[in-house]
């Protein structure tokens, strides 16, 4: 039993799996949103375009955050010009951008790999994070789930309807701006927890799980945050015994419990359809 | 001028480079040659997944004793096969679905690989290895890549016409299921083939940036093969020799050349270009 | 919002009223496409306006102007005498979508669509007052929706889908309501409903305008029509507007059109020719000769109110 509890000895475990819990509850809070918009695509590029902006950062010893931020900024402006510009479809236009950042960090990583660790940028390394890149971690974390609560209703009129966004007065443009650069700033923090490659994961699933559950858009951000809160906690937890590879550990987590929630849901996982026949629309009493 | 022929001159005169050269020209032929379809297609996010999905089955294959080829190629069909299925049976947005699935199995593959010795460099895998390519590598590259593009280029028009307009398509009477399930195989074997050369980061820019650079350059379709294929073996070969001497990794070489490639295409295509040279 | 918000909200449309100038307004697109040209019409309080065009002939362009979505190349609308930009963020337009555009799977039930409307009189932290909680109960009561306040909208009908849009709107206490084809995929009877709704509206001075191109309803409930085809062909009360020749010129060749001399038809004195124009939607019927220029078929009892 004196087994299970040893990770809680350690100053760098509770750490880690404090840190993973917050940064895995800021990044499900996005979730919702975008899992309903299917925006996997725009989550992964993010991840892996602020890549050259940390290693750029290592090398000329500036906070990784700021780096990173200045490269997600110049990866969407690039994606915003030539989408302006040329017929190319936006999920074509956004591989390429996104490809060709991250190839520039690899680069830059392979031709001085002492000044910039990219293991640790791609697949994170939570279990031996910096004072000072936890210091960052919270700031940014704070700040966005302060913004978030305040503005989460306003947010998900956007999302759900624009056009009478603004007829009630919400400045839709800006809370978009709001949005991404909120989204930006978050991918920025899950990079610690798991690393460029599986961004994409924390920013979709806990929300997709919980879409699964609930048909109230409040109840599905509380669900979704407990979700990532947790899978984040434990992750980081189990991967002290598993020696590495939270950010694995992490996503599978959140993975295993999609699937159970695809399948078990009262409402909408496949059993709950298979034993009540499909009512047709309308058809409520 | 000797420096440019020694540039190139220089590494031939090595076994793995001509190896490497010879592995370049093939992953960057058939994967230029899917990559017009992706584009058309709007299949980036699919051609991003089905990568990203294979390490799982490289780590299970590797455990099994199996060619590692098989096993990726088997995991990049399953993750296309799952995203189908939760997608037909959630109310969830089959983006989202995708992305759950390919970072899931992406994810559970990194826990694998910590937990199985192998001589394997994650590096390797992740970021590709050309200038490390064995003969016997170069002759499995050969074979998929070559079967691969025997294939599309076979049944070129059909692929089009599902990829460009499907409705047509269904009322030729093509099989739309068919060619749907074909064209995902053809993918996977596509990436498992480049995984030597980029590995699995990098593939996606090998699926998209020939194909769109193709497609700000042409208006025909043959055409824009013929494009893509120059630019992708270009790329590739400059890219590889760049690498070579500047002692850096080949896979980022590679792709940096051809994302170049694409803003010159950008700037200066015939009629479409920012600075066209020729205005309609 | 609080009360000296509210009491300056009434006070301006006591003022000004529901009212839309659309002056001069041409719309042109990045792309060179010019959509709206010289768009120029007035409208005011108490009126149910019909907006009739074809697929293509500016009527999205017109609504996305007012809205403020497109910013005109030139002209200006006004609402209530005010700016657009200044209209809206005061709340006074509603807008009723259309069912394509609404996601129906996005996890909102019936009462958390239509308290969407009060976001424009609720606090900063968006927290429903019991003012705001009345509202939205009246608007659902209104429009039938009560018993399925707590269902998800994807489970809905056709006609609910589209009643709970209207709620949202009368919730809104928007005085101007835009409504973008608001009877496609809608079953006779919310159709119905629905005009005795908006004939409710009218009649306590909020300004209606129908974006449609069925055009077999409109004289049934519009009383003023505008004719857009890229520019605006004829605008004015229906029955002065909305005449055979207006609708050739705005619909261009699309319309079907069957002329059945009156001798042919029925067995009786009645001798005027019967016109029929349809775009397959519904038809419109004008009897021609007898009363000189021809005017659109209305229903009997429309007729005797009338």
């Amino acid at each position: 039993m004196s087994e299970l509890l040893s990770p809680f000895a350690y100053d760098y475990m509770l750490k880690a799996m404090l840190v993973s819990a917050l940064v895995g509850g800021v990044c499900a809070f996005l979730s919702a949103y975008l899992m309903l918009k299917g925006w996997s695509l725009m989550g992964d590029a993010l991840g892996h375009s602020v890549v050259p902006g940390v290693a750029g950062a290592y090398l000329l010893h500036l906070p990784y955050a700021a780096g990173a931020f200045f490269a997600g900024l110049l990866a969407a402006l690039g994606m915003a010009i030539v989408k302006q510009r040329t017929r190319l479809r936006e999920d074509a236009i956004i591989g390429l951008v996104f490809t060709a950042f991250f190839a520039a960090g690899l680069l830059m990583a392979s031709i001085y790999p002492t000044a910039v660790n990219i293991q640790t940028i791609v697949l994170g390394n939570i279990l031996g994070i910096s004072d000072e890149d936890v210091v960052q971690v919270l700031i940014i974390s704070g700040v966005s789930l302060t913004l978030l609560l305040l503005k989460w209703r306003d947010l998900m009129v956007v999302f759900f309807d624009e056009t009478h966004a603004r007829t009630v007065g919400i400045n839709a443009g800006a809370l978009k701006i709001l949005f991404f650069t909120l989204l930006a700033a978050c991918t920025v923090a899950a990079l610690q927890t798991v690393g460029a490659c599986l961004v994409i994961a924390m920013v979709v699933t806990p929300g997709a799980t919980a879409y699964l559950l609930t048909d109230r858009f409040g109840r599905l951000l509380a669900l979704a945050v407990a979700i990532g809160t947790t899978t984040s906690f434990v992750g980081a937890y189990i991967s002290y015994f598993v020696d590495g590879a939270t950010g694995g550990v992490i996503v599978t987590l959140q993975t295993l419990l999609f699937l159970t929630a695809f399948y078990l849901a009262p409402k909408h996982g496949v059993l709950a359809a298979r034993r009540a026949p499909a009512a047709a629309p309308g058809m409520v009493p | 001028m000797t420096e440019l022929w020694s540039f190139f001159a220089e590494p031939l005169s090595y076994a793995f480079m001509q190896r490497a050269l010879a592995a370049a020209i093939l992953i960057g032929a058939v994967c230029s040659v899917l990559s017009c379809y992706l584009v058309l297609k709007g299949w980036s996010l699919m051609g991003d997944a089905v990568s990203h999905a294979v390490l799982p089955g490289i780590v299970i294959a590797f455990v099994l004793g199996l060619p590692l080829a098989l096993g990726a190629f088997a995991a990049g069909l399953a993750c296309a096969l799952l995203t189908g299925y939760l997608k037909e049976n959630s109310r969830v947005k089959e983006d989202t679905v995708m992305g759950i699935v390919f970072s899931g199995m992406f994810g559970f593959g990194l826990v694998l690989f910590t937990k199985v010795e192998t001589e394997q460099h994650l590096n390797h895998i992740l970021f590709g290895n050309m200038l490390g390519i064995t003969a016997r590598d170069l002759i499995e590259v050969a074979i998929i890549s070559i079967g691969t593009l025997l294939i599309v280029l076979a049944r070129r028009r059909d692929l089009l016409l599902y990829c460009f307009d499907p409705q047509h398509a269904r009322a030729i009477g093509l099989p739309l299921g068919l060619i749907h399930y074909a064209l995902l195989v053809l993918l996977a074997l596509t990436i498992v083939a480049s995984l030597k050369a980029v590995g699995i980061i990098l593939v996606v820019a090998m699926l998209v940036a020939p194909g769109a650079i193709a497609f700000l350059l042409c208006d025909r379709f043959d055409r824009m093969l013929i494009v893509a294929a120059a630019s992708a073996i270009g790329s590739s070969v400059v890219g590889t020799l760049l690498s070579f001497h500047i002692d850096g990794a080949t896979g980022p070489c590679i792709v940096l050349v051809q994302a170049f490639l694409f803003l010159l295409a950008f700037f200066f295509a015939p009629r479409r270009g920012v600075f066209a040279l020729k205005r309609p | 919002m609080n009360e000296v918000v509210a009491g300056r909200r009434a006070a301006d449309l006591a003022g000004a009223g529901a009212s839309l100038s659309v002056r001069n307004v041409t719309v042109t697109y990045p792309n060179g496409v010019t959509a709206l040209k010289d768009a120029y019409f007035e409208l005011g309080p108490g009126t149910i306006c019909g907006l009739v065009g074809v697929n293509g002939s500016g009527k999205s362009t017109l609504f996305k102007a007012i809205m403020g979505f497109v910013q005109p190349s030139h002209g200006e609308v006004r609402i209530a005498g005010l700016p657009d930009r200044e209209a809206l963020k005061r709340g006074y337009v509603a807008y009723v979508p259309q069912s394509e555009e609404v996601d129906w799977n996005f996890p909102v039930l019936v009462e958390d669509v239509v308290m969407m409307g009060r976001y424009g009189h609720m606090n900063f932290l968006r927290i429903p007052s019991a003012q705001d909680k009345r509202k939205v109960a009246e608007a659902l009561e209104r429009v039938g929706m009560t018993a399925y306040r707590h269902h998800q909208i994807g489970e809905l009908s056709g006609g609910q889908k589209k009643r709970v849009f209207l709620a949202r709107a009368l919730a809104q206490e928007g005085r101007i309501i835009l409504l973008d084809e608001p009877f496609t995929g809608v079953d006779v009877k919310t159709e119905t409903a629905i005009v005795e709704l908006l004939r409710e509206l009218r009649a306590s001075g909020h300004l209606m305008l129908v974006s449609t191109h069925n055009l077999g309803s409109v004289p049934d409930f519009c009383d003023h029509v505008v004719l857009l085809n890229r520019v605006v062909l004829a605008a004015g009360p229906t029955a002065r507007t909305f005449t055979q020749k207006n609708l050739e010129r705005a619909f261009g060749g699309v319309l079907r059109r069957f002329s059945l001399e009156g001798g042919e038809l029925h067995a009786d004195d009645d001798r005027r020719g019967v016109t029929v124009l349809t775009d397959d939607e519904r038809p419109v019927v004008f009897y021609g000769d007898r009363r000189g220029e021809s005017e659109p078929l209305r229903r009997k009892d429309d007729e005797d109110k009338s």
